[in-house]
């Protein structure tokens, strides 16, 4: 707001030198050599790293990418060199001149490319890659992962189906397009101790990394991380951080810094998966949901990163938030020859969702069944099972018919749904329902520390990073509630350390509010049981008559009977020498996911997560039929949050999500040439939504408690984003009379089916 | 020690009401010297391309995307960055809407706000648009924004 906040490429420093990547120019390549010396040649550069100097896999859940190309290149951008020089311009000047000489392999781009019989293979060695967490790689294919949901019996389901459609979908790879590029500083002291600044949502999974990658004890890493300039997941991937420390390494570990440009931004560092789909769906006669059956293919790029996870995640909630008890599903991991992917904002839902809402509305029309009707008999609830047969209650579903109902009584929002003329213009509404849960590790957890100060404030210290979803504030406000203080007393700096702030796995999967929330709840109840016993040897009562809130330890009986929290921090003398309190009051607290289990390899049986949450979105268009353009008029979400903890930031998360779905929806997309080039790493080619173009927002919350979670919350920071694709796609397919599957849905894509709908 | 950069050019310009001289290659960008050399750091990059607007700063009053021009072109002239908009009433309207969320694309956004106040005080809904949308935020649903530039605006718009 004022320029003071400090992001992790704010802090020009004299002695601070620069690294800049040189990258493949082939999609898919044996590298055979790579001349540096005309580079090494110009003044001001110091020293030139290739892969073969780091010849080290990196990458969770399977080790399959080096941080500089060895051998092989399989993506154009792939890093195979890093310059480290004085300035960033010499830096960049010398990667121009690094020559390599590549003997060029066949490509495949798409994931039917990629899984045809015969295809060329981007990983010849994959069944020597070390794997951690559930992942199942099919060595000699393109495949990186498969998961496998079988439940019911699919022919006693399809037997009682009047109506079935087949549908197929194709979602293209896109851009998490934070403003601020990612940005890695990298120090190695004396001592071998390695100092890290860097722009990431995941500073603890950094120092494993790191640590793990170049044989370091993990207690010589230490990860800052600033304010982050945006995240949706792009910043969970490791990948500069890595390259930093090599560069630091190469000039005696000098303090070094990589940033991106924009373009490499996009075409090196790690990108939105995409997805292609069959879905298969049949209901009887009255619209009842029986079977289903769905392959996704999940185009990961040219590396797994958490590609695998993010496959999983399809298959675990394909069916979106449907109760189908006859089902399968094979969620497939694909590598191409394209830039590789990682964690996105919905992290795989968006994607599921567009697949399997696209369906529902095909079957719906072939029903005869109003759309948003049809939504609301199949719905899922308590007693019913999801794909991997967790039995739903209450606290773990939420209530997606209340959150039905409650869109069909907005104001906007009533009255009949079907496309109607206007003019020379088509007025139509699209639908979607979603669901997701959290995809996370089972072991996943936090914790979290308050510090007590004498003048009575509060230092609250977690690892939960805080990219603009508000984490920290709403952090603090569960502090203060359950400490009963006011929450202007109790701070929390925009910095994590990881040698200082607790430990906390990454900021993703919507999980931050729930697992460090649960910390900071432990943390103050460890606290107020410390202060009750302080405050017991000073006021003279039993701990348990006491209790603790508006900054005092006090009589439960004889409130006006206490002692403020800030002369315990300081401590206080007793007349017979004795002090109580003083040096320092710390509260403690952790929190681990919990009853969580592995799937089932062959039917995916299992308990993937803590809590689904729910929600219905609605998307108003006004389409022209003369030239196929639209504008977006109105967009709606009504979501279980299960507790809102700070409206104006829970709408801000929600809207902020809708806007990026219906940027997925509507134009964002990586146009590729034939070798594989990506053509729009600009935002001049890579089209943003920008300010004019939001349609009206209406955001409702209904509140079905978690009772796992902090005041019930459940995760909402990610899910604005997760059905606006396929609610988006639903109102222009009844507006314009076709299906479109393929998105991005940009005029052109709408009249090329209209002219030719095969 | 080797000299690695070629001889540098004195520019000499206003910024933020004071008087600074700087030396730079002729190709430095204003961008860079005022983040790197003047440590003015609440100028963004975001493309160094002029696509997204995160570096925009006040020249003369006017907003201009600072990876856009030359260093020696802001010679004896006035720059205003976020940094000397303490209190404005775009960063006013901004932190009152809640007009943000990572931030990063915030600093560009108040400027080139500023820019429109001081260029069109009464600026229509129109006018508005297209001014915005020269700036790109990732976070929001331009939402806040929206309403934070009309709360901003809406001070001049009363008929006197």
């Amino acid at each position: 707001m004022t320029g003071a906040a400090k992001y992790a490429n704010d802090n020009p420093a004299p002695g601070l030198l620069h690294a800049k990547l040189a990258v493949s120019t082939h999609a898919h390549a044996r590298i055979l050599s790579i001349d540096v010396s005309e580079a090494m040649r110009i003044p001001g550069v110091l020293a030139v790293v290739t892969g073969q100097d780091y010849p080290v896999l990196t990458g969770s859940p399977l080790s399959d990418r080096p941080p500089l190309a060895l051998d092989k290149v399989r993506y154009v951008g792939e890093p195979i060199a890093l310059v480290v020089a004085e300035l960033e311009s010499i830096a960049e000047m010398a990667a121009y001149r690094i020559q390599a000489e590549y003997e060029p392999l066949p490509a495949v781009f798409t994931t039917e490319e990629a899984l045809r019989p015969g295809a060329p293979v981007l990983h010849e060695r994959m069944s020597e890659y070390e794997k951690d967490e559930e992942v199942y790689p099919e060595p000699g294919k393109n495949i990186a992962n498969r998961t496998k949901i079988r439940k019911g019996n699919m022919e006693e389901g399809w037997s009682q189906c009047r109506h079935i459609v087949e549908v197929h979908i194709h979602m293209p790879q896109s851009d998490h397009a934070s403003m601020e590029v990612r940005s890695s500083t990298a120090e190695i002291k004396p001592d071998g101790k390695v100092f890290l600044r860097t722009a990431s949502q995941s500073p603890y999974a950094v120092r494993g990394a790191v640590s793990q990658a170049f044989r370091l004890p993990l207690h010589h890493v230490f990860v800052h991380t600033p304010l982050v300039g945006g995240g949706y997941g792009g910043k969970a991937a490791i990948q500069l951080e890595f390259l930093a420390y090599m560069a630091s390494r190469s000039v005696g570990g000098r303090r070094v810094r990589i940033t991106n440009s924009r373009e490499k931004d996009m075409m090196s560092s790690p990108v939105h998966i995409g997805l292609d789909s069959t879905v298969k769906l049949g209901c009887t006669a009255d619209g009842r949901l029986m079977a289903a059956d769905i392959e996704h293919r999940y185009n990961c790029g040219a590396y797994a990163d958490r590609g695998p996870i993010m496959s999983r995640a399809g298959a675990v909630d394909c069916t979106g938030p449907y109760r189908i008890d006859n089902m399968r599903c094979d969620s497939l991991c694909v590598y191409t020859n394209h830039p590789y992917c990682t964690s996105f904002r919905g992290f795989a839902h968006s994607e599921l969702t567009f697949a399997m809402e696209r369906a529902m509305d095909s079957l719906a029309k072939e029903a005869g069944l109003d759309p948003l009707e049809f939504r609301f008999r199949n719905a899922i609830g308590p007693g019913d099972t999801t794909p991997t047969q967790t039995l739903l209650t209450r606290s773990t579903v939420g209530d997606l018919p209340k959150c039905i109902a409650k869109l069909m009584s907005l104001k906007n929002w009533q009255g009949s749904s079907s496309p109607h003329k206007d003019g020379p213009v088509v007025k139509a509404i699209g639908y979607s329902c979603f669901w997701k849960n959290s995809s996370t590790p089972l072991n996943a957890g936090g914790g979290a520390s308050l510090v007590f100060y004498p003048d009575g404030t509060v230092n609250l210290q977690c690892g939960a990073v805080e990219i603009g979803q508000g984490t920290r504030t709403s952090l603090t406000q569960i502090a203060a509630e359950r400490l009963r203080m006011d929450v202007g007393l109790i701070h929390i700096s925009t910095d994590i350390d990881t040698e200082k702030d607790p430990y906390f796995w990454k900021t993703v999967a919507s999980r931050s509010t729930f697992l460090v929330g649960n910390a900071v709840l432990r943390a103050a109840d460890d606290a107020i049981e410390q202060l009750k016993r302080l405050g017991s040897l000073v006021l003279q009562g039993l701990p348990e008559d006491l209790d603790v809130g508006y900054g005092r330890v006090f009589l439960k009986a004889r409130p006006d009977i206490s002692i403020p929290i800030a002369r315990l921090a300081e401590g206080v003398a007793l007349p017979n020498g004795r002090t109580v309190g003083g040096g320092a009051i710390i509260g403690r607290g952790s929190y681990t996911m919990q009853n969580l289990t592995p799937l089932d390899p062959e039917t995916g049986r299992g308990v993937p997560g803590p809590e689904w949450t729910v929600g219905v979105q609605a998307v108003e268009v006004e389409y022209h039929p003369i030239d196929c353009t639209y504008r977006l008029l109105r967009a709606a979400t009504v979501i279980d949050a299960g507790k809102v903890i700070n409206p104006a930031l829970a709408r801000a998360q929600v809207t902020g999500g809708m806007s990026m779905g219906l940027g997925l929806g509507s134009r964002e997309t990586f146009y590729f040439d034939s070798n594989g080039v990506l053509l729009s790493p600009q935002f001049r080619s890579y089209k943003l939504i920008r300010y004019g173009e939001q349609p009206q927002y209406d955001v409702e919350f209904v509140e079905t408690p978690h009772l796992e979670a902090p005041y019930g919350l459940r995760g909402i920071g990610e899910h604005g984003i997760i059905g606006m694709p396929a609610a988006l796609a639903n109102g222009l397919s009844r507006a314009a009379g076709v299906e479109l599957n393929r998105l991005p849905l940009t005029p052109e894509r709408i009249w090329r089916t209209v002219h030719d709908p095969f | 020690m080797r000299e690695p950069m070629p001889a540098a050019d004195s520019v000499e310009m206003e910024v933020n009401g004071e008087k600074r001289r700087v030396n730079v290659r002729a190709s430095s960008l204003l961008l860079h010297t005022l983040r790197n050399m003047l440590g003015l750091t609440g100028c963004k990059p975001g493309c160094e391309n002029g696509d997204c607007g995160a570096c925009t700063v006040l020249v003369e009053g006017l907003p201009m995307k600072s990876c856009l021009m030359l260093t020696a072109e802001a010679n004896g002239r006035k720059v205003t960055t976020i940094e000397g908009l303490a209190n404005s009433p775009a960063t006013y309207a901004f932190a009152k809407n809640q007009a943000f969320q990572c931030g990063y694309c915030t600093p560009g956004f108040i400027v080139n706000c500023e820019g429109l106040r001081n260029a069109y005080p009464q600026a229509d809904l129109e006018t508005v648009r297209l001014w915005l949308e020269s700036n790109i935020c990732r976070c929001t649903s331009y939402e806040e924004i929206h309403a934070a530039v009309q709360e901003m605006l809406a001070g001049y718009r009363r008929t006197p």
